[in-house]
């Protein structure tokens, strides 16, 4: 029997950043708003307290705060004639579960897109002529422009307290910041952290090297701070337990340290964790959404009626609902038609090992934080010409290694065994004078033709609803930027004095049990044009308005630097946009 | 009716069967749920007998995990760290039976891209896998187990393994090996309550300072070894009292 819920204003599916951040908006304009999370309530005290938070075998090696495949999962396949399987365990990329999302595991790493990247395709063609882009690549305008979001990414950096340096201050290049990144407002929130040994090293050598190193945004704390929504973070202690890891020392930015403790007081406001939503429900005219039914952890099936709905859940997850409620035409990659699954992308991550002295180096790197790191942004976006290369793209690159945790961060020199008494000797002998970022190239991947999401005809999650299937591979741009990038990087190690650099490209074909980021984005995206795109500028759904998509979901393709703050940015400007004429008039906001 | 503890559901995993009742989801209105840190503290191992591991299995998984870290004069070795114990309570326990695991078929072997989609988890690998080596050890080697063989002899076995010149009856040799080595690995650095890295000796050896909390006073002096000795989710020994 399902039973049916008294009617909100507004249903939110997902309670990570995007959720959070739009349901306190809506709260405010004085909304009914009730938010549906599948996974655990989660913060410090019950879910990575101080006295254990610091354990890379259970929240690293044996993912405790991340969705768990038997709960749902995807299938996947390199080409469209291969038969997609099961990812049994994650490798590739890690989804979150539970209230506050990716926001309470990720490493804080607050970036922001350059100007250039909303208008990728456009800007491309025109400086480099349509036929220098490869035939089957399907990139887009995004319909937003930097200047558009610039106040919503400033939103963002002060709720969360961001450390970083400006580069660029009202159009005024400022030493020591990102002299590449578009204009910002005013400065961050918060000086850049103080940085270990071996990141103060690289931008050394970067400097030297003509380039121009910068601290890398960071979403771990400088110095104690006190957001505008009058939250309080602490300042971060390096404690190199960052990344997979909840922050027990309210150190990191996250909905749990900067918007939920005054998002749940609100009276207008409920949540209702451990629920999952199976699908949209739609009113006789297919073009209205009523609601969304889900499933609490007892498997009792209730409906939640709302006016308005707001899908923020993980990037595959939000298109899973779309293709389940029969919302938007499914992307056929033969016929080139429909929306709701094209333009699939991930990262083009790569790295590089290095080998230093060991008694003149010792880097201590277990003294880290999340988003530490001295970075460059000479080879990212279009910040350079692609002329004589040959390839579109780019990314950030830096020395952003972020823990010495010894699982993981135990490198030894290629040739080592992987056991036994050499395996042991190179261990001790490297720990302290090796280095490795981890994602130390963060590359862009560009969206193509045969990349995409679709339902799987075989394998079902656990209510028996088909699995997401991903048909994902390299294309010959990415592997090509791939290499350029990798062997710019590894010349600044070499500046540095390591007396061996292996470079680790990244490879085709794409591998699901290669570890790269969670930066998973597309397959419901925003653009000007309904037959390409799966919702309008302000992320409203082209074919039911009274639905919007938050997330990753929305890129039409990824730009060389981590999502977060352009997935949160994305948040604020469609919400502010709801608040200030969708509720004045419900409708469509863009008439095509 | 299975019934699922708030517990299982945080952590996914099925350690601490405390009666909370079946968890629903719940409502969460006007005030932070906060419960106070205990609900999901990790469960220490306790030294004792094997909890997975047949008497012969603990000893081929012993004489194993020395092989894989050899002792050494400044260090110990895999056995003498309590890995062989760590495999055996992290087989006994999630992790042996791939709790959490997407397990349904039907299982085809794909691409290596694709990833593992066998059907069998690392219980069952090691319980085959101990079995074939002790057949081969027995049949090759004069009726020896694989413990009662020198270590020249043990490591001429692995290097089969691991190269995959060495085939065992009905398990995949390489596979078997390539599993053994991450376990032991992955139990020699994890904290020691899990049951490996005795004493912290994996992190002294590397000089890991462990869940020390707050670095901020190290972190700008750069090129200075750290100079306090780890610490473990469980403390450190000096800091317990002493019992008469």
């Amino acid at each position: 029997m399902t039973e049916r819920l008294p009617a909100k204003d507004v249903v939110i599916v997902g309670l990570g950043w995007t959720g959070s951040i739009v349901a306190n908006e809506l709260a405010d304009a004085g909304l009914q708003v009730m938010a549906i999370e599948r996974g655990p309530w989660r913060d410090a005290a019950m879910s990575y307290a101080p006295n254990y938070a610091q354990d890379e075998l259970r929240y690293r090696i044996r993912h405790e705060l991340f969705l768990r495949p038997d709960q749902t999962t995807f299938t996947f396949r390199n080409k469209m004639s291969q038969t997609a399987l099961p990812i049994r365990n994650w490798g590739a990329f890690m989804p979150p579960n539970g209230v506050g999302g990716g926001g309470v595991h990720w490493n804080g790493e607050t970036w922001r897109f350059l100007p250039s990247d909303f208008v990728a395709a456009s800007h491309l063609k025109q400086r480099y002529g349509a036929h220098f882009l490869p035939a089957d690549m399907t990139i887009q305008d995004w319909g937003v422009t930097y200047e558009e979001l610039e106040p919503h990414y400033d939103q963002f950096e002060y709720l969360c307290g961001t450390s970083g340096t400006a580069g660029n201050l009202k159009g005024e290049i400022r030493e020591g910041g990102n002299p590449f990144e578009g204009p910002r407002s005013r400065e961050y929130p918060n000086p850049a952290q103080e940085q270990p040994f071996s990141h103060t090293l690289f931008a050394k050598a970067a400097r030297e090297l003509g380039y121009k190193p910068f601290p890398q945004p960071s979403g771990n704390m400088s110095r104690a701070y006190r957001n505008p929504l009058g939250v309080r973070l602490g300042p971060c202690t390096y404690c190199g337990f960052c990344e997979w890891f909840g922050c027990a020392n309210y150190s990191k930015s996250s909905p749990q340290t900067t918007v939920l403790p005054v998002l749940v007081r609100k009276s207008n406001f409920q949540a209702r964790d451990n629920c999952e939503v199976t699908r949209i429900n739609l009113d006789s005219s297919g073009k209205h959404a009523a609601g969304v039914t889900f499933v609490d952890s007892a498997g009792k099936e209730f409906e939640q009626p709302a006016e308005l709905v707001i899908l923020a859940a993980y990037t595959i997850f939000n298109v899973q609902l779309l293709m389940l409620s029969g919302i938007g035409q499914r992307y056929d990659p033969v016929a080139n038609r429909g929306v709701i699954g094209r333009n699939f992308t991930h990262q083009t991550i790569s790295d590089v090992g290095s080998f230093f002295d060991s008694a003149r180096f010792v880097f201590n790197p277990f003294i880290a934080s999340g988003a530490i790191g001295m970075c460059i942004d000479e080879f990212n976006g279009d910040n350079f010409d692609h002329g004589p290369h040959g390839f579109v793209g780019g990314g950030y690159m830096g020395q952003v290694q972020t823990n010495g945790r010894p699982i993981e961060s135990t490198p030894v020199p290629p040739g080592t065994p992987s056991w036994g008494a050499q395996w042991k000797q190179a261990v001790r002998e490297n720990y302290q004078s090796a280095l490795k970022p981890g994602t130390g190239v963060h590359g862009s991947m560009y969206s193509y033709r045969d990349v995409y999401l679709d339902l799987d005809p075989t394998y079902c999650d656990r209510f028996q609803r088909p699995l997401v299937r991903i048909t994902m591979d390299f294309h010959a741009n990415e592997l090509k930027q791939n290499v350029f990038l990798t062997d710019r990087f590894a010349e600044i190690f070499h500046a540095m004095g390591a007396r061996q650099v292996v470079k680790e490209y990244r490879k085709a074909p794409y591998d699901i049990t290669a570890y790269q980021t969670t930066h998973l984005c597309g397959g419901a995206i925003m653009g000007t044009d309904p037959s390409t795109s799966a919702l309008n500028r302000y992320l409203q759904s082209w074919d039911v308005p009274n639905l919007f998509v938050m997330g990753a979901s929305a890129f039409p393709q990824n730009a060389g630097y981590n999502p977060t703050g352009t997935v949160a940015a994305l948040a604020y400007w469609s919400v502010a946009q709801i608040r200030s004429q969708y509720l004045k008039h419900p409708g469509p906001l863009v008439h095509a | 009716m299975t019934t699922i503890t708030r517990r299982e559901l945080i952590t996914g995993t099925a350690l601490a069967l405390t009666a909370e009742g079946v968890a629903q989801g719940e409502v969460i209105q006007g005030d932070l749920p906060w419960k106070p840190g205990v609900e999901s503290a990790p469960q220490a191992v306790h030294p004792g007998p094997w909890r997975f591991f047949t008497a012969a299995e603990g000893a081929a998984a012993e004489a194993l995990a020395d092989r894989i870290i050899p002792p050494d004069p400044q260090t110990p070795g895999g056995k003498q760290a309590g890995c062989a114990v760590f495999i055996d309570r992290q087989l006994a326990g999630p992790y042996g039976h791939r709790e959490g695991e997407y397990l349904q078929g039907p299982f085809v072997k794909g691409s290596k891209q694709q990833g593992p989609q066998s059907s069998q988890g690392p219980e069952a690998l090691y319980r085959s896998g101990l079995a074939a080596l002790d057949r081969h050890c027995r049949m090759s080697e004069g009726g020896r187990s694989f413990a009662e063989l020198s270590a020249q002899q043990q490591d001429g076995i692995l290097s089969g393994l691991e190269a995959g010149t060495l085939a065992l009856e009905g398990v995949d040799g390489k596979t078997f090996f390539q599993q053994l080595v991450k376990d032991v690995q992955q139990g020699f650095f994890a904290d020691p309550i899990y049951g490996g890295n005795r004493d912290m000796c994996a992190w002294k050896m590397i000089g890991f300072p462990g869940a020390r909390y707050d670095y901020r006073d190290w972190v700008g002096r750069h090129n200075e070894r750290y100079p306090l000795p780890p610490v473990s989710i469980a403390g450190r020994p000096e800091w317990s009292v002493k019992k008469r």
